[in-house]
């Protein structure tokens, strides 16, 4: 593999791990809360629809991505309501949300697939663009790669040092130990939920406005399950979901690669790659014990007091 | 006396209303994607409009349609509802619609890229291939690499038939040209058709062809540069500064004949498999980048193929091995075409 071949496979893996990326740290943030969404395939195809279609009608990008992720939102929203507000199963909803964004977004995106919207496009950072080799895979990327680097060490921060992150973790961790201190341990569920969504939606909106400039059903194509996935293998820490949302945006890059520079390795195998990595990587992450840094409280409701 | 004449108005009405009704050919259409992607199943409704247009006849679709039982249940009930003729587009369609026509003998039933027949059944599909073959010729006039790249669905005859043509289409004008081939196993991802793209312009590629629906090829090539060749209907729209040309369905004229014949009792069930002889497949306008002489030259082969003076599959085709399999001056023949599983010479990718 010619160096520079190697330096675009790794700026493909950024790309391709961008939208999966956000999806993971908003699947960390909802479950840290103790909240478990498994619909952020859903909530990622609502965002993916609502941004498409702003950037279509308006032209505005910024505004596109802001619309995606006020989608997912209010996908969460509805997750909240069933699971938070009425104490619904968790797991079921979450199943739904999934089958109810599909849905959703089928019936009011078919007719405009086919159709292109403005995006972002890339473009160099100053100075940091001129970098040898981490030039050209890390700066010479869209707004949104540049956006989405800031986002876990600002959520690792958020969650350790601020009232509202600890709120968070303790309504995740305890909750009754933490509605025994007197906090509002609803109030900083629906927070991490909302926030959850935000970032699901983006990432949804990702594929529609930097990936592609185009939407199509299903556009997604299983990236909101891969970001569930993920959030075990990170251990719940943002910084590690980077790790996992670049391996296996890594993967997906590299096998196409592979199969351009004439491997012999039949097609249907290397598609698999990501997959089994991802299968691996759970495996790997649950036998070394670490399942037990799931939050205490996950998927746990918690009764409205009074 | 009022109410006989009242009556009998009503009769008149009812009799001149079945003489201007009844011979109304009701035509379905069965879509596999959504009518508005631009691609396979836009280029069909494109011919459903042609047909529309016919006198005495009314046609309607459903679009989205997933393939098997669901397909079974639209075309069944299309039938029960009195449709004189259902065509149905996508190859997952044959065996429910196989399953219909027996239980509905006097309806005419149309499948397209199928093999199964019945009396009232018949199969059909384009030579695309004819026209990937022209557009290979442009891609290999334009290449400075020497490389082109291929971002293909799935390797079945269909599209193993196409990546052949366009293959030898471009080795015609440019001896030593190879084709680089990606499966996505997708027929609209447009992330990943895009990414695989892409990963061909990394290899060196430096045109681009497609065989999918989505344009997101078409996006790669003109984001790094590069020239693009679309597939289905005209893709010039989403990458004016990199589309040369498209291989594109063109159903109207035949959907016309079929209709026409069935009107008049002169249809027959077989396997219809027209070509450029009678405009099924053609290809899109030209780029301004494409030279005046190349396209030329493309214009006469596309006479040449369409006289049938010319045959897309003659003799000598090596395989990617080097091995001679078709012989000077032999010709493969439909059957040979239509179970093709193995690459020319010239094609870097694997058949699996």
């Amino acid at each position: 593999m010619s160096p520079e071949i190697l330096l675009s496979l790794l700026a493909a893996t950024i790309q391709a791990g961008t939208p999966i990326l956000f999806a993971t740290l908003g699947e960390i943030l909802t479950e840290k809360g103790g909240t478990l969404n498994m619909g952020v395939e859903g909530m990622m195809l609502v965002g993916a629809l609502a941004g498409f279609l702003v950037a279509l009608h308006t032209g505005s990008p910024v505004l596109a991505f802001v619309a995606g992720g006020l989608a997912g939102m209010g996908m969460a929203a509805v997750h909240g309501i069933v699971c938070i507000a009425f104490l619904g199963n968790q797991v079921v909803s979450g199943l739904a949300l999934t089958i109810f964004g599909t849905g959703l977004a089928g019936y009011f995106g078919t007719r405009y697939i086919g159709q292109t919207a403005p995006g972002f496009d890339k473009f160099s950072l100053p100075i940091l663009g001129e970098l040898p080799v981490l030039g050209p895979i890390l700066f010479q990327q869209d707004a949104l790669v540049y956006t989405s680097y800031l986002i876990p060490p600002l959520m690792w921060a958020f969650l350790r040092y601020t009232r509202w992150g600890l709120g968070i973790r303790a309504a995740g961790e305890s909750p009754a130990a933490t509605r025994a201190a007197g906090l509002n341990v609803l109030g900083f569920r629906w927070a991490a939920l909302l926030g959850g969504g935000i970032l699901a939606g983006c990432g949804g909106s990702y594929l529609s406005l930097a990936y592609t400039h185009l939407w199509t059903n299903g556009l997604t194509s299983g990236r909101g399950w891969i970001a569930v996935a993920l959030v075990i293998f990170a251990f719940w820490k943002p910084g590690r979901a980077m790790l996992g949302a670049y391996l296996f945006g890594g993967v997906m890059a590299f096998q196409l690669r592979l199969q351009a520079m004439g491997t012999a390795l039949p097609s249907s195998i290397l598609l698999m790659l990501p997959y089994v990595l991802t299968i691996a990587a759970l495996a790997f992450s649950s036998w070394r014990g670490h399942r037990t840094e799931a939050p205490a409280a996950l998927g746990v409701n918690v009764e409205p007091s009074e | 006396m009022m109410r006989k004449s009242i009556l009998l108005v009503f009769i008149a009405l009812l009799a001149l209303g079945s003489t201007c009704f009844a011979e109304d050919l009701k035509v379905g259409f069965v879509y596999v994607s959504p009518v508005g992607d631009a691609g396979y199943s836009y280029a069909h409704d494109q011919g459903r409009l042609a047909v529309e247009a016919m006198d005495g006849v009314t046609t309607s679709f459903v679009e989205s349609v997933a393939e098997g039982q669901d397909s079974e249940r639209v075309i069944l009930n299309m039938a029960r509802k009195g449709y004189d003729v259902i065509f149905a587009t996508s190859y997952g369609y044959m065996d429910p619609m196989l399953k219909v026509a027996k239980d509905f003998p006097k309806v005419t039933f149309m499948h397209c890229s199928g093999y199964k027949n019945a009396p009232n059944m018949a199969n059909y599909f384009g030579r695309i291939y004819q026209a990937r073959y022209l557009t290979g010729m442009v891609a290999g006039a334009m290449t400075k690499s020497k490389t082109l790249g291929y971002v293909a669905a799935l390797p079945i005859p269909e599209v193993i038939r196409g990546i052949n043509a366009f293959a030898l289409g471009a080795q015609a004008v440019n001896p030593d040209v190879q084709v680089r081939v990606v499966w996505t196993k997708t027929w609209y991802d447009p992330a990943t058709e895009k990414e695989a793209a892409k990963s061909l312009l990394d290899v060196g590629c430096d045109v681009i062809a497609q065989h999918q629906d989505s344009p997101g090829p078409q996006e790669a090539a003109q984001e790094r540069g590069a020239y693009s060749i679309g597939y289905n209907t005209d893709m010039s729209s989403f990458a004016p500064k990199s589309h040369l040309t498209s291989a594109v369905w063109n159903w109207g004229p035949f959907y016309k004949e079929m209709v026409q014949q069935i009107k008049d009792g002169t249809w027959k069930s077989q396997f219809y498999w027209y070509g450029l002889d009678k405009g099924i497949v053609d290809i899109a306008p030209f780029g301004p980048m494409v030279p005046g002489d190349v396209q030329k030259k493309v214009l006469a082969k596309k006479l040449e193929i369409a006289s049938g003076a010319y045959k897309v599959f003659s003799g000598p085709i090596r395989d990617q091995a080097g091995k001679e399999k078709v012989a000077a001056g032999a010709v493969m023949s439909d059957a040979d075409l239509l179970g093709f599983n193995w690459f020319v010479q010239g094609v870097v990718g694997t058949l699996e």
